[in-house]
C-alpha cells in the first residue's frame, strides 16, 4: 500500500513535470487545477503521516458551484502558483482573501474576531467559519452560511456551542438559544422574514466591535440609532422624550431601546408578561415612583400578576415619555382628561385630580390622605395593644382559673 | 354557688326555689342570628377577595386571586358581597330606629338593654380589669357586656366608613361629580386600612372573646342556636338575670333545648367560619413577618 502510494505520488509529479515541460516556454506556467487534482482527485491518496490529501467529489461539485468556481487553485493557494517542484511541502501558506477582498479584511482586521486571534484566542472566527472554504458561496444564494436567513445559525456554530463558549470565554454565554426565542428570532428562522434582524444588523459583519467600543452600532449611545435603522417610527418618538434628551448630554443611566426591550430576549410588547415586567425596569432608576404606585389600585393589580389596569407606559407613553410639566406630555394638566380616559370613560377635571403615585407621609401631597395616615396608625396599635392585652390578661386569668367563665365564688372573697 | 344566690335580695322576690339550671332560654332571635350570619359569610368573604389587593405584594396574593377567578372575580365577589352586608347593616339599623321612633319601643337607645354604652360598662370594664388582676370578682354582667358592645359598634362604624369607601372605589367616575378625585386615594387607603383593623379585630379578638377563650372553646354556640341554658346565663351576665327574675320576665324566655343535629350544623359551621379566619390571620402574619 505504502509503496503504491509513493509510487502514485512519483508518477503525479513526473505527469506535472511533463506538462510543464511541454509548455515549453521560459516562464514556468503555474499549475492548472486539473494538475491539482492529478494528486487531490485520488481518493486513497495520503500524506505520509497517512491523513488524506483528496479534494473529494463532493467538494470538487460544491467548488464548481461556488462563487469561485472560474478561478485556479492558486489564486488562493498562492505560494503553488510559483512551484516547480511536486509533490508540493505538507505545510502551505494560509489563504489570504484579502488578496482579493482587501476591503473586507481591513475591517476584519479591526473586528473582535481579528483581535481576538491576535491575542492568541485562536478559536475565534476567521473568513472561513462564515463563508465556507471551496463551497463559498454569494449572500445572495439560499443556501449560503451568509445568507440573511441562515445567519443566526452560522453565528450559532460558535455562540451556540457551550463548549466553544466555554473555551473561548465568551462572556454573554449562549446568546443564539436567546435570540432563538426572541421576537426577532421566530421571524427570521421561523417564519422566515427577511425584515427581521439576524446578528449582523445589529452588531456589523467583518468589524464586529464589543458594545463597550464607541464605534460599536451596539455601544448605549448608537443603540436607539442601530434599532431605528428599522424601527423608524419608534425612534422619532424615542428622540422626542426626555430619556432620548437625556442619553443626548450624555447621562449613562438614561434608558435606550434594549433596557426595557432587551438586547436578545426581545419579546412582543403587548404580552402580559412583558407589559408587567417592565414596570421594575422602570424602578430601577424611578424606585419610589414605583413604589408609589404599588400603593394604588393599579399598581396593585399588575403586582398580583394582571394587566388589565394601567401600568407605567399607559399614563406615560412607552417612548415620547415627558415630564408632567410640559404640555405635550400624556400626563400634562392639559391632556390628563384624555389619557385617563383612555380606560375611564367619562373621566372628567375633577376626576382626574386622583393621584397616581400618592404618599400617605407627605402632607403637601395629600392632607387628608396624610391625616388619614396619622389616624390610622395611631388607631390600629391603639386598637390591637388594647384587646390583645385584655385578651391576654383575660386568658391568664381564666386559664389558671381552670378553663371556667365565671368565678364569683373563688374571688369573691378576696374583693 | 346556690349559697351566694340565696345572698342576693333577687331571690326573695318570689322567685321559685327549684329552678332547671339545664332548661334554655332565648338570647338572639332568628333575625339577629341571621344577621349575625350573613356578616360572617360576607366578611369571611370579604376578608378573603380583599386581602389579595391588601397584600399584593405577598406570595400568596396571586393564588388567592386566582381561587375568586383572578382579579376581576374576585371584585366581582368582593362587590357583591359587600352590597350584601351593607344592605344587612342598613336594614339592621333602620330595623332599631323604626323599632325606637316609630313603634316607641324602650330600652333600645338607654338603658340596660341597649347597645349604647351605659355608665355601667365603664364600672364593668374597671372590675373586670380588677379580676384579671386577682383583685376583686369578676362583673355581674347585663344583657351585653362591655366587649360585646365595642364589637357591635365596630362592625357598624367599620362598615359604614368601608361601605362609603367601597362605593366611592365602585364608582368614581359618579364619585367624582361630588368628590375631587384624591378622595378615591383616600377610599382606597382608609378601605384597606379599616379593613386591616377589622380582619385582625375580629379574626383575633372577637374569636377569642366570644368563642375561643377557655371556658367557651371552641365556640360559643348561642350565635347558631340562640340559647343560653338558665346556668350559663346566671353565671355569666348576672345582672340581666337578676334584672329578669325581678321582672318575671325569665320564664317567657324558656324555650326548648336545641337538637343534637342543631348543635352539630352549627359546631360544622362554626368551625368553618373560624378556621376560615384564623387561616387568613395566618396568611396576614406571614406576609407581614416574613
Amino acid at each position: 500500500m505504502r509503496i503504491l502510494f509513493r509510487a502514485s505520488l512519483v508518477a503525479a509529479g513526473l505527469l506535472a513535470v511533463a506538462v510543464v515541460a511541454s509548455a515549453g516556454q521560459g516562464a514556468p506556467k503555474p499549475p492548472a487545477n486539473d494538475d491539482c487534482l492529478a494528486c487531490h482527485g485520488d481518493p486513497t491518496a495520503k500524506r505520509a503521516n497517512g491523513t488524506s490529501i483528496a479534494f473529494d467529489e463532493g467538494t470538487q461539485k460544491a467548488f464548481g458551484a461556488s462563487k469561485h468556481a472560474q478561478m485556479a487553485c492558486v489564486d488562493c493557494h498562492q505560494d503553488l502558483a510559483a512551484l516547480k517542484e511536486f509533490p508540493h511541502p505538507d505545510t502551505l501558506a494560509k489563504v489570504n482573501c484579502g488578496t482579493c477582498h482587501d476591503a473586507a479584511q481591513e475591517k476584519f482586521m479591526r473586528g473582535v474576531h481579528a483581535r481576538a486571534r491576535q491575542d492568541g484566542r485562536m478559536l475565534a472566527a476567521t473568513c472561513v467559519d462564515c463563508h465556507g472554504m471551496h463551497d463559498i458561496q454569494g449572500a445572495a444564494e439560499p443556501s449560503s452560511p451568509t445568507n440573511h436567513l441562515n445567519l443566526p445559525a452560522t453565528c450559532a456554530k460558535c455562540h451556540g456551542n457551550l463548549d466553544i463558549i466555554t473555551r473561548g470565554h465568551i462572556q454573554i454565554g449562549n446568546v443564539a438559544a436567546i435570540y432563538h426565542d426572541s421576537i426577532h428570532g421566530k421571524a427570521l428562522e421561523k417564519s422566515g422574514l427577511l425584515v427581521a434582524p439576524s446578528c449582523v444588523d445589529c452588531h456589523g459583519n467583518h468589524d464586529i466591535a464589543r458594545k463597550s467600543e464607541a464605534t460599536s452600532p451596539v455601544f448605549r449611545a448608537n443603540i436607539p440609532a442601530t434599532c431605528g435603522k428599522c424601527h423608524a417610527g419608534i425612534k422619532q418618538q424615542y428622540d422626542a422624550g426626555v430619556h432620548a434628551a437625556a442619553l443626548k448630554k450624555g447621562d449613562s443611566r438614561a434608558p435606550v431601546c434594549i433596557d426595557c426591550h432587551t438586547a436578545h430576549a426581545i419579546q412582543r410588547a403587548d404580552t402580559d408578561s412583558w407589559r408587567l415586567a417592565v414596570t421594575a425596569e422602570c424602578g430601577t432608576c424611578h424606585a419610589n415612583v414605583v413604589d408609589s404606585f404599588r400603593l394604588t389600585f393599579h399598581g396593585k393589580v399588575t403586582e398580583l400578576g394582571f394587566s388589565r389596569v394601567a401600568s407605567c407606559a399607559d399614563c406615560h407613553g412607552p417612548h415620547d415619555i415627558l415630564p408632567a410639566l410640559n404640555p405635550a406630555s400624556l400626563v400634562s394638566q392639559a391632556n390628563l382628561v384624555t389619557t385617563c380616559g383612555k380606560c375611564h370613560a367619562n373621566a372628567s377635571a375633577s376626576f382626574v385630580k386622583y393621584d397616581p403615585h400618592p404618599n400617605p407621609r407627605s402632607y403637601q401631597r395629600g392632607r387628608v390622605l396624610w391625616w388619614a395616615n396619622r389616624f390610622y396608625w395611631a388607631l390600629i396599635p391603639a386598637c390591637f395593644g388594647f384587646f390583645g392585652l385584655h385578651s391576654l390578661l383575660w386568658f391568664r386569668r381564666s386559664w389558671r382559673n381552670g378553663h371556667g367563665t365565671a368565678s364569683h365564688e373563688k374571688d369573691g372573697g378576696r374583693a | 354557688m346556690t349559697a351566694m344566690l340565696a345572698d342576693r335580695p333577687a331571690h326573695e322576690d318570689g322567685r321559685p326555689s327549684a329552678i332547671d339550671a339545664t332548661r334554655h332560654l332565648r338570647r338572639f332571635d332568628l333575625k339577629t342570628r341571621i344577621l349575625h350570619g350573613v356578616i360572617m359569610v360576607t366578611f369571611l368573604g370579604l376578608a378573603a377577595t380583599g386581602m389579595p389587593l391588601l397584600f399584593s405584594d405577598a406570595p400568596w396574593g396571586r393564588w388567592l386571586a386566582r381561587v375568586f377567578g383572578g382579579f376581576q372575580g374576585a371584585g366581582l365577589v368582593h362587590r357583591f358581597l359587600g352590597a350584601v352586608l351593607l344592605a344587612a347593616v342598613v336594614w339592621h339599623v333602620g330595623e332599631v330606629l323604626w323599632r325606637a321612633f316609630v313603634r316607641g319601643e324602650k330600652g333600645l337607645l338607654w338603658g340596660p338593654t341597649s347597645m349604647v354604652p351605659q355608665p355601667k360598662d365603664f364600672v364593668d370594664f374597671y372590675q373586670q380589669m380588677r379580676w384579671f388582676f386577682h383583685l376583686g370578682s369578676q362583673p355581674r354582667f347585663e344583657q351585653f357586656t362591655y366587649w360585646e358592645k365595642f364589637d357591635y359598634w365596630a362592625v357598624l362604624w367599620g362598615t359604614a366608613l368601608m361601605g362609603a369607601a367601597g362605593l366611592v372605589l365602585w364608582f368614581p367616575q359618579a364619585a367624582s361629580r361630588i368628590l375631587p378625585g384624591w378622595m378615591f386615594n383616600v377610599a382606597l387607603f382608609v378601605h384597606g386600612a379599616e379593613a386591616t383593623l377589622a380582619i385582625g379585630f375580629i379574626f383575633v379578638v372577637h374569636f377569642f372573646n366570644g368563642h375561643l377563650r377557655p371556658g367557651k372553646f371552641p365556640m360559643d354556640l348561642v350565635w347558631f342556636t340562640g340559647s343560653v341554658t338558665d346556668h350559663e346565663l346566671r353565671e355569666e351576665r348576672a345582672a340581666q338575670y337578676d334584672r329578669l327574675v325581678r321582672a318575671g320576665d325569665l320564664d317567657r324566655l324558656a324555650v326548648p333545648p336545641p337538637t343534637g343535629s342543631l348543635v352539630r350544623r352549627g359546631y360544622v359551621l362554626g368551625t368553618a367560619g373560624l378556621t376560615l379566619g384564623v387561616g387568613l390571620i395566618l396568611l396576614i402574619l406571614y406576609a407581614v413577618l416574613r
